[in-house]
C-alpha cells in the first residue's frame, strides 16, 4: 500500500486544501501547490512510465521542464486529452485525471518489455536497419511498431479551449525570475524602465526560495529570507509586469520573442470553465536579459534509469519546497558540492542518508565539512557500478575507481537504498541565446558551454552564464545588468555574501564499471532510451557530426529535445573521436524549449477566423436559392444553384442551356477591379498589356493580356476607359491582389516619371452580369432611358446610367460568346440590382448559374481561364493569341521575352481543343495526353486543362496544352486513363459560334 | 522577426512587408536592341549574395511603398533603409 511520504514543514504547500486526483485510475490525494510529480512521490509512487525502445520501468527523474521520464497523458476526454505533458510541470487542482503513456496494457505489466531481454539484438539504429528492408514489407512492420512505441494519444475531437495572442512591447524584457532575474527586474524598474519579468513556474525566486543553509547567506541573513524581501519590494513598481506560468518559447531575430502564458492549467475543472487557457505573447523588447539558470546533469553509469533514481537538486526541491521525502533510505552520487545541499536538508527533515558517493578524491569547501559534522558518511574517489531493483531502486554496488578514473579497483560493496539521488555537475541552460543567433564558447574547468557572442541587444546573467556560487551570482549578475543598462549604482553594490565555495572538481563522461561496457545499460537519452554504447557504436560505424550520431541513435529526439544528456553524448563522443570538446560543437536547440499546444500557436485564428471570408453584397441571396458555393481564393462564390434534388451535373447542364437559349444572371462582383488615373494612364496601359490603348475611344472596352517580364501570361481582363485619363480594369477574381502589387511595383520602381493612380475598388462595386438573346430586353425593362441599339451601344462598349436614381456603369462585354451586359453598382445596391434584373427577366426564364457554368460556356466559346487553362508557362503564342501582341508597340512588360530562343520554339505546348471519339465521354481535367497508345515508356506530350460536356453542343469538348498543338489540328491522340484509353481528335479551341453571330443577336 | 525602419511609417513588424529581391536591378530601356543572353541577364540573374546585400522591400500591409534596404543576408541585420531612386548609404 501506498506511504505517506510527506512531512509537514513546507512553506510553499498549503496543506489546509487537500487536493483529490487520479493516476492511471486510482484515487489519490494531494495538497494545493504540488505539483502532479510531488504528489505522486508523496504517494510513494515513483513508476510512472515506460521507457520508448525497451518498455523499461522509468520514473520521476527531474523536478522541471527537462524531465525526460514522467510524460504522462492528460485527462480522458476526447477533445480535451493532452499527451506528452510533463508530471514535473503540472499544477495539481481538484479532479486532475492523468495516465501514463508508452506501455501497454499498464505501467506494471508491461508486453513490450520484452525488449529488454533482447536488447543486445536493438543496438542503435535497430529499427533503420532491420524494418527497411525489404521495402516493401515496410508497410507491415509499421503498424506494430507504431502501436507498441505510440507517445501518448492525440484528441480526436476539436479542442474546445480557448487560446489569445496578444503583442507587449517594452524596454527590457527579462527571462527567468531566480535570484538574478529578480535582482536584474528591480534595477530596471528602479530606473524607470519599462520592464517585464517571466517566470515559468507558479512563484518567484527559482532555487534560491528554498535555501535555509547556513553556508549561504547574505547580510547575515539565509539567502532565502533576503531573497523573499527582494521580491516583495518588486510590487512597489508601477512599470514593473511579472507574469509567472509563463514560458519562453522562442527568441527570433530583432528581439522579437514568443511566450505562452498558462492562465487556467492548475484550475481545477470547474474554475477552467469558459476562461483562456493559455495566451501566446508575442513581445518586442529592446534589451532583453537571460536569466535562466542551469540544469542538473544526471551521471551516465550501469542502470542508470531505475524509478528512484532522482537528480539530487530535485530531491532537494522535493523536501524543501513540497516537504515531501523522494525515500526512506537515500543514497546520494555525485562528482560536486551541491549535492551535499541535498544531503544537509535530508538531514535536517530527518531523512536516513546511506552514504554519499562522491568520484572526486577530497574537498575541502565549508558546505562538505558542514555535511561530515553532522555525520553523513562520505565514500571519495568511489563510483556506482550497477543498481538493482526492477520497478524501484532497491540496492547500489559500488566500487573505488582506480587513479585515472578509467576503472574501478577493490572489492565490490552494496547499499541498500530506495532512492539515489544523482549530480553530475550543471549545465547553463543556453538555449534561449543561441536561439537569438549567438555564439557559444567552451570553457574547459567545469565542462560547459557559455554565451559568447550576439549580434542582439541582450545579456545572459547569473547561472545560465555560468556563475554558480551565491557570490559570482550577485557580484556578476549586477555588474553586467549596470553596464547593460548603462547605470552608474544600484542597490546590490555592498552586500555581504558568505558562501561554500567549490574547491575541488572532477568529471567523467561514462563512469566505469566492472563489467565490460557491452554488457551494462548506462543510460544517456532516458526518454528514447538511447546507450552510451549506442553512440560508441554510431562513432565504429563511422559518424562524426554529432548530428548524425544524434539521428541515428535517436539521442537527444524526444520530446525532451535531450535537454539532460546531450552534453554527456558531447562529452563521449568527444572522448572517443580524441577531439577537443569546444571543436566539436554542439547541436541546435530549436525553439519551442519546451512542446506547445497547437492550440497556442494558432490562438483564435481556427474556425471561420482562421482566413478572412469574403462574401458578395448578392451573397444572402444564393444561399436563399440553396446555390453550392464554391472558394476562390477568400471568395465564396455560388457554384451553381440545384433545384430539387439535383446533382451538379444536371443542375449546369440546365443552366448552361437556359443562358443560351433565353437569359442567365451571373454575380461576377468578385472579379477584380483597379481605378486607374492620372495623365498617363493610356500610356502605363500600354506598358503593362500586350495590345494597344492608347487609340481607344472613351467609353469603349477592350480585352487586355498581362504578361510576366519572362513573356508568361499572367492575368487578363477587360478594361473601360471611362474618360480621358481614367480607366477601370478588372483582373480575375484570384489574382486582383497580384495584379495591383504589380502594377503598383512598375510604377514605383521603373517608371516613377508616369502620372498613374491606381487604386482597388473590388469591393465597391457589385457585379451583375445578364447574358442570352433575351438579355437586352431584360435589360431594356431594368433601364427604361438607355438606348441599347447597337449603333448607340454596340458591343465592347460602355454606358453610365442610373437606375432608380443610382448611379451604375454599364458595359457591353461578354466571356460567354452570347449577346451580354455586366452592371456595376455600388456595392450597397448590389442585391436590389441584382433582384431587379431577376424579377425584370422571369418572363424569359431569367437563370442564375454559378461559376461552373460560367466555365462550361467560356470553354464552348473557347475563351481562356488564367490559372487554369495557363499555369505560368504559356506564352500569349502558345495560347494562338498572336492577335493580341501589338507588333507596333515599341515595348510592353514581358514583349522581348516573346522571341527567346525558347520561346520561339514551335514544339512547345500549345492549347488546342479537343473532342472525344465517343460524344458522351467527358474526359479528367488534368489527364496526360500520349500520340501512341501502346508505346512505352509512355511518352506524354500534354494535357487537358479544361473539359465539360456541353449541353449546346451536345457532346463532350476540352481544351488541351499540347507538344505542337497548333500543327496537329485533325490527328487522333489518346488519353490513357486507369481502366481504359480514350481516343480523341486535335480541333480548333472554338467550339460554338466561330462566327460570333450571338454577340451581335 | 525583423523590425524594418520603413522609410515613409518608421519601425513596424517584418510581417507587414514582402521582400522583393535583390534592388538596382535596372529594367533595360530599349529591350529590344538586347541580344538573348543580355536579356537573360537582366531576366534571370541575381547575385545571392552571403553577406552585405542591396535589396527591394515593400510595405505591402502598410503604406504599399517599395524601398531599398541594405541587409547582411548572413546574420539579418538591416544596416539602412532608403528611398527607391536615392543611392545606396555606404554598405
Ligand atoms: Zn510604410
Amino acid at each position: 500500500m501506498s506511504k505517506n511520504l510527506r512531512i509537514t514543514n513546507s512553506k510553499f504547500i498549503d496543506q489546509t486544501s487537500r487536493i483529490s486526483f487520479k493516476f492511471d485510475g486510482k484515487t489519490l490525494y494531494g495538497f494545493k501547490g504540488d505539483t502532479l510529480a510531488s504528489a505522486l512521490l508523496a504517494n510513494d509512487i515513483h513508476l510512472v512510465g515506460r521507457s520508448f525502445k525497451y518498455h523499461r520501468p522509468r520514473g520521476i527523474m527531474t523536478c522541471g521542464s527537462e524531465e525526460p521520464n514522467a510524460i504522462v497523458q492528460l485527462g480522458n476526454d476526447s477533445s480535451m486529452t493532452e499527451p506528452n505533458t510533463r508530471a514535473t510541470e503540472i499544477e495539481l487542482y481538484e479532479g486532475l485525471e492523468a495516465s501514463s503513456q508508452n506501455c501497454w496494457p499498464s505501467v506494471n505489466f508491461d508486453i513490450g518489455a520484452i525488449n529488454n531481454f533482447f536488447s543486445p539484438f536493438i543496438p542503435a539504429a535497430f529499427y533503420y536497419k532491420t524494418f527497411m528492408w525489404p521495402a516493401s514489407f515496410w508497410e507491415k512492420y509499421e503498424y506494430f511498431i507504431r502501436k507498441s512505441a505510440g507517445l501518448g494519444k492525440s484528441p480526436t475531437k476539436p479542442d474546445k479551449d480557448i487560446y489569445d495572442h496578444k503583442y507587449l512591447h517594452c524596454d527590457v524584457l527579462i527571462i527567468g525570475g531566480g535570484i538574478s532575474g529578480i535582482i536584474a527586474a528591480k534595477t530596471a524598474a528602479q530606473n524607470n524602465l519599462n520592464t517585464v519579468l517571466l517566470d515559468d513556474k507558479n512563484n518567484l525566486g527559482g532555487t534560491t526560495l528554498f535555501q535555509n543553509n547556513e553556508c549561504f547567506k547574505i547580510n547575515n541573513t539565509y539567502s532565502s529570507e533576503w531573497l523573499k524581501k527582494e521580491i516583495e519590494s518588486l510590487n512597489s513598481f508601477k512599470n514593473l509586469t511579472i507574469k509567472t506560468r509563463t514560458t519562453l518559447a522562442a527568441y527570433h531575430s530583432y528581439n522579437y520573442l514568443l511566450a505562452r502564458e498558462n492562465l487556467t492549467d492548475h484550475l481545477s475543472l470547474i474554475e477552467k470553465k469558459d476562461k483562456i487557457r493559455q495566451r501566446l505573447w508575442k513581445i518586442r523588447a529592446k534589451k532583453v536579459i537571460i536569466a535562466t539558470g542551469a540544469m542538473e546533469r544526471p551521471l551516465i553509469f550501469n542502470n542508470n534509469d531505475r524509478p528512484g533514481v532522482i537528480l539530487s537538486s530535485s530531491i532537494k526541491k522535493y523536501i524543501d519546497y513540497y516537504g515531501v521525502k523522494c525515500g526512506q533510505k537515500i543514497s546520494l552520487f555525485t562528482n560536486n558540492d551541491t549535492t551535499y545541499e541535498t544531503a544537509i536538508s535530508l538531514n535536517k527533515s530527518g531523512v536516513t542518508i546511506n552514504s554519499v558517493i562522491d568520484i572526486r578524491d577530497k574537498s575541502n569547501s565549508s558546505i562538505v565539512k558542514e555535511a561530515e559534522k553532522l555525520g553523513i558518511k562520505v565514500h571519495w574517489k568511489h563510483t556506482v557500478v550497477n543498481t538493482n531493483g526492477y520497478k524501484r531502486i532497491s540496492s547500489i554496488e559500488l566500487m573505488k575507481l582506480s587513479d585515472d578514473g578509467a576503472g574501478v579497483v577493490g572489492n565490490k560493496s552494496k547499499e541498500e537504498c530506495d532512492c539515489l539521488g544523482i549530480s553530475g555537475g550543471w549545465t547553463p541552460r543556453v538555449h534561449l541565446f543561441t536561439q537569438s543567433g549567438g555564439k557559444l564558447k567552451f570553457r574547459d574547468k567545469d565542462n560547459i558551454f557559455l554565451p559568447d557572442k550576439s549580434e542582439s541587444e541582450q545579456i545572459s546573467i547569473g547561472s545560465c552564464n555560468g556563475d554558480f556560487e551565491l557570490d559570482d551570482i550577485i557580484k556578476n549578475s549586477n555588474k553586467s545588468i549596470k553596464e547593460f543598462l548603462n547605470l552608474n549604482s544600484s542597490d546590490y553594490e555592498n552586500l555581504e555574501i558568505n558562501c561554500s565555495k567549490e574547491t575541488d572538481k572532477k568529471n567523467i563522461w561514462l563512469l566505469p564499471s566492472n563489467k565490460p561496457l557491452g554488457k551494462t545499460k548506462p543510460f544517456l537519452d532516458f526518454q528514447n532510451d538511447s546507450t552510451a554504447k549506442d553512440v560508441k557504436l554510431a562513432l565504429r560505424e563511422g559518424f562524426k557530426s554529432i548530428e548524425h550520431v544524434k539521428r541515428y541513435t535517436t539521442t537527444g529526439m524526444g520530446t525532451d529535445q535531450g535537454k539532460l544528456s546531450n552534453m554527456h553524448a558531447l562529452g563521449i563522443i568527444a572522448e572517443t573521436a580524441g577531439v577537443k570538446m569546444g571543436e566539436l560543437g554542439t547541436t541546435t536547440f530549436r525553439p519551442p524549449y519546451t512542446p506547445l499546444t497547437f492550440g497556442t500557436i494558432v490562438g483564435r485564428n481556427v474556425g471561420e477566423f482562421f482566413d478572412i471570408t469574403r462574401r458578395t453584397p448578392i451573397h444572402d441571396w444564393h444561399v436563399e436559392k440553396k446555390a453550392e458555393f464554391e472558394n476562390v481564393g477568400q471568395w465564396k462564390r455560388a457554384w451553381y444553384y440545384p433545384i430539387n434534388n439535383e446533382s451538379m451535373h444536371e443542375a449546369v447542364q440546365r443552366e448552361a442551356k437556359a443562358a443560351r437559349d433565353s437569359a442567365g444572371i451571373l454575380d461576377a462582383s468578385t472579379l477584380g477591379k483597379i481605378d486607374i488615373q492620372g495623365s498617363d494612364a493610356s500610356e502605363f496601359l500600354n506598358r503593362v498589356y500586350t495590345n494597344a490603348w492608347s487609340k481607344l475611344e472613351i467609353g469603349k472596352c477592350r480585352y487586355g493580356l498581362m504578361l510576366n517580364e519572362d513573356g508568361m501570361v499572367y492575368d487578363d481582363g477587360v478594361t473601360t476607359r471611362l474618360d480621358e485619363n481614367h480607366y477601370i480594369m478588372t483582373t480575375t477574381t484570384g489574382g486582383a491582389s497580384n495584379v495591383l502589387s504589380k502594377l503598383e511595383d512598375y510604377l514605383q520602381t521603373e517608371w516613377p516619371e508616369l502620372d498613374v493612380y491606381l487604386t482597388s475598388v473590388t469591393d465597391n462595386y457589385a457585379t451583375v452580369s445578364i447574358c442570352g438573346p433575351n438579355s437586352k430586353k431584360i435589360l431594356s425593362r431594368v433601364i427604361p432611358d438607355l438606348d441599347l441599339s447597337d449603333k448607340e451601344f454596340s458591343h465592347m462598349s460602355f454606358k453610365n446610367a442610373l437606375i432608380d436614381n443610382i448611379k451604375c456603369r454599364v458595359m457591353r462585354i461578354s466571356f460567354t460568346g452570347e449577346h451580354s451586359y455586366e452592371i456595376n453598382i455600388q456595392s450597397s445596391y448590389g442585391k436590389s440590382l441584382w433582384e431587379k434584373c431577376f424579377e425584370a427577366g422571369k418572363e424569359f426564364n431569367i437563370t442564375p448559374y454559378g461559376t461552373e457554368t460560367m466555365h462550361l460556356l467560356r470553354a464552348e466559346k473557347g475563351f481562356i481561364i488564367t490559372g487554369q487553362d495557363t499555369d505560368g508557362t504559356i506564352t500569349p503564342v502558345d495560347l494562338q493569341m498572336d492577335w493580341i501582341i501589338s507588333k507596333k508597340k515599341y515595348d510592353f512588360i514581358g514583349k522581348r521575352s516573346l522571341y527567346r530562343s525558347d520561346t520561339i520554339r514551335e514544339d512547345r505546348k500549345q492549347l488546342v481543343g479537343l473532342v472525344t471519339d465517343d460524344p458522351k465521354e467527358v474526359l479528367e481535367e488534368g489527364a496526360q495526353i500520349v500520340s501512341e497508345a501502346n508505346k512505352k515508356p509512355i511518352e506524354m506530350v500534354g494535357h487537358v486543362t479544361s473539359s465539360y460536356f456541353s449541353p449546346n453542343l451536345n457532346k463532350s469538348i476540352a481544351l488541351a496544352v499540347l507538344k505542337n498543338g497548333k500543327k496537329l489540328k485533325g490527328q487522333k491522340m489518346f488519353v490513357p486513363m486507369k481502366n481504359k484509353t480514350i481516343n480523341v481528335t486535335i480541333t480548333d479551341t472554338v467550339f460554338l459560334d466561330k462566327e460570333n453571330k450571338r454577340l451581335n443577336a | 522577426m525583423f523590425l524594418i525602419n520603413c522609410p515613409y511609417c518608421g519601425e513596424r513588424d517584418q510581417s507587414e512587408f514582402s521582400a522583393g529581391g535583390e534592388a538596382h536591378i535596372v529594367r533595360p530601356k530599349q529591350p529590344t536592341e538586347l541580344s538573348d543572353d543580355q536579356w537573360a541577364e537582366f531576366l534571370f540573374m541575381r547575385k545571392n549574395i552571403k553577406g552585405v546585400q542591396l535589396e527591394r522591400w515593400n510595405h505591402a500591409h502598410g503604406c504599399r511603398k517599395w524601398f531599398n534596404m541594405v541587409r547582411n543576408t548572413s546574420d539579418d541585420k538591416i544596416h539602412a533603409v532608403y528611398k527607391m531612386g536615392e543611392k545606396p548609404p555606404i554598405k
